[in-house]
């Protein structure tokens, strides 16, 4: 069964009609899997048995009009907890952990009747930018193997494009989502800080981490963003505002004419690859012809970023983390005297080296006599830049820029050398301090591999992101060209 | 190198930090926490005087409920995930290191 090309409302209309059962849907998808994911390597953990008796009891139950993702395959990035299933982290701390219960957006899919078919690989504790801080595996990049699929959600991002999975979860810290969206050729979306329950995300940056969907188009996005998304007790940074039936606004008639839209000249400043620069100005062009005005705009104090970023992620990170100690849960290490050294070897053998950094790096700049230097002055730059985001979208109605700086890299190429890595989040991670939702979607390709243009809204309205990716999707050709190793072609 | 922090001080952050590290990690690390430490220091450039810090973007301020204590009945699965158990608690290693009297 070849379905790589259809979207989610059509295999919904399939299951409707019973042209399809959701057994079949779900065996494919796992013989698919078996036949791909040898030479990606995007999954951790895959729960065939499970999936399969759910599709079967879902047929049983038949698939209503109401029920648009019913019966239809998906999988979760490996930091979400599932009860009962494998949850690593992608880290050796959590090897053999099994989660006593689901995550609220796990919840929300479950009830929505959408099949878990396992789990992603993903950087551990998504501290990375390539999947490559894995303690499992390399995923490979879907349109070329010897290249990251980036990160941190690479093996969701790898997954969807390479046809194994219509929809999948990922979760941005700093542009986990949006840019292994880009380096694949996906749509991702990060949405509003607040929009989505954390509950059940395994901390990382508290303040920063967001839930997001990945799909391959925007209009699925949609349908899986408001399926996820609305108030959690169990989360109560989550927002009471009203979630709105996102794809719904997706019609024939919608357009971007009188939009003003922001390009930031700092998005394509030194360091951005020309061929990305190009995209992204060919797709403000395309924005004009349709109606919008694009204005150059100014992000002042963008380049402070990353330096506020990796202060204020590796403080929450360092104390996130120290939860892991090797007493109720996870990994605990063999020949220890104390409980100091219960502690501390069992970290110390249970941790990447990318996670260590990041624990180091936290605990300095939260430590007595280092905290207003480093953590206090992040926390004020953090405001200064969520000035500068206010200041541009008061009147425009969202930002156009760059998801990355250049296109998927090679494997190996930049792991050895974290500030390279580090550097390459600055297009993403102002987004994740400003709290703001920011739409990662395909806007060409260089030397075959995809480039992806991101578009930054205000807080809360996702909706103006996913009109004005839906336009640009019905008015270009990038989102059909689908990687030649492909699941099902 | 700059010398923003030395070998001894990143030994005293792991210490804080729980985490060991042996030389060769030490020579290695030194140097990578220094550079993005200088990294750090080009915030020094930002003028934020009268800025306050921003802890928390969520738009939900002092939620409120009260602090009741639920059984999931789950203490049997919660266990299971202890990397030693018995009899329903966990077990870890003697905490008094009695050869230090």
């Amino acid at each position: 069964m070849n379905y790589f090309k259809s979207d989610l409302a059509s295999l919904h209309a399939d299951l409707v009609a019973k042209k399809i059962s959701s057994k079949e849907l779900t065996q494919a998808t796992f013989d698919n899997i078996k036949a791909t994911d040898p030479k990606i390597s995007a999954f951790l953990h895959l729960n065939e048995d499970q999936a399969l008796a759910q599709a079967e009891k879902i047929d049983q139950a038949g698939i209503s009009d109401d029920q648009p993702l019913a019966g239809i395959p998906l999988a979760f990035k490996d930091n979400l907890v599932t009860k009962d299933e494998p949850t690593t982290a992608g880290s050796k701390i959590l090897e053999n952990f099994k989660p006593v219960y689901d995550a609220t957006v796990v919840q929300k899919l479950n009830a929505a009747k959408m099949v878990a078919v396992g789990k992603t690989n993903l950087d551990e504790f998504a501290m990375g930018g390539s999947t490559e801080n894995s303690a499992f595996k390399t995923t490979k990049n879907a349109w070329d193997q010897t290249k990251v699929p980036g990160g941190s959600s690479g093996g969701s991002a790898a997954a969807v494009a390479s046809g194994m999975v219509p929809a999948a979860l990922g979760s941005d810290t700093g542009g986990s989502i949006r840019q292994p969206a880009a380096f694949n050729g996906v749509v991702g979306m990060k949405p509003t800080y607040g929009r989505v329950s954390r509950w059940g995300l395994i901390a990382f940056g508290s303040s920063l981490d967001e839930i997001g969907t990945m799909t391959r188009g925007v209009k699925d996005n949609a349908t899986m963003l408001s399926a996820i998304a609305g108030h959690d007790a169990h989360d109560l940074t989550t927002s009471t505002q009203p979630v709105p039936n996102f794809a719904a606004d997706l019609t024939a008639a919608t357009n971007v004419k009188g939009l003003r839209i922001g390009l930031p000249k700092e998005f394509l400043a030194e360091g951005v690859n020309d061929d990305v620069k190009q995209a992204i100005l060919a797709a403000a062009d395309t924005y004009r012809k349709l109606g919008a005005t694009v204005d150059e705009v100014s992000l002042p104090h963008n380049k402070y970023g990353v330096a506020a970023y990796y202060i204020i992620s590796s403080s929450e990170a360092s104390s996130n983390l120290q939860r892991f100690d090797g007493i109720r849960y996870g990994y605990r290490a063999n020949d220890v005297k104390s409980l100091d050294d219960v502690y501390v070897k069992s970290r110390s053998e249970g941790f990447g080296p990318e996670v260590k950094r990041r624990i180091m790096l936290g605990t300095f700049s939260l430590s007595a006599g280092f905290y207003d230097a480093y953590f206090l002055k992040a926390a004020k730059v953090r405001t200064v830049i969520l000035n500068d985001f206010k200041a541009i979208l008061k009147d425009h109605d969202f930002i156009l820029g760059p998801v990355a700086p250049t296109t998927a890299y090679n494997i190996g190429s930049e792991v050895t050398d974290p500030m390279t890595m580090y550097m390459n989040d600055i297009l993403t991670i102002p987004v994740n301090l400003a709290g703001l939702p920011g739409l990662s979607l395909p806007a060409g390709f260089s030397q075959g591999l995809p480039i992806g243009m991101q578009l930054i809204g205000r807080p809360f309205d996702e909706s103006t992101l996913y009109k004005a990716g839906y336009v640009f999707e019905q008015n270009t050709e990038f989102h059909n060209q689908i990687p030649t190793l492909g699941g099902q072609n | 190198m700059a010398n923003r922090i030395n070998r001894e001080q990143v030994k005293h952050v792991a210490e804080l930090a729980k985490l060991e590290f042996t030389d060769d990690q030490l020579d290695a690390l030194t140097p990578q926490l220094d550079d993005i430490i200088g990294l750090f220091e080009s915030l020094g450039e930002v003028d934020t005087t009268n800025v306050e810090p921003t802890s928390s973007v969520t738009d939900q301020l002092n939620v409120m409920r009260d602090d009741v204590a639920e059984d999931w009945g789950q203490s049997h699965a919660l266990l299971k995930n202890a990397p030693d158990a018995a009899r329903g608690y966990i077990k870890v290693p003697t905490i008094i290191d009695e050869s230090e009297d």
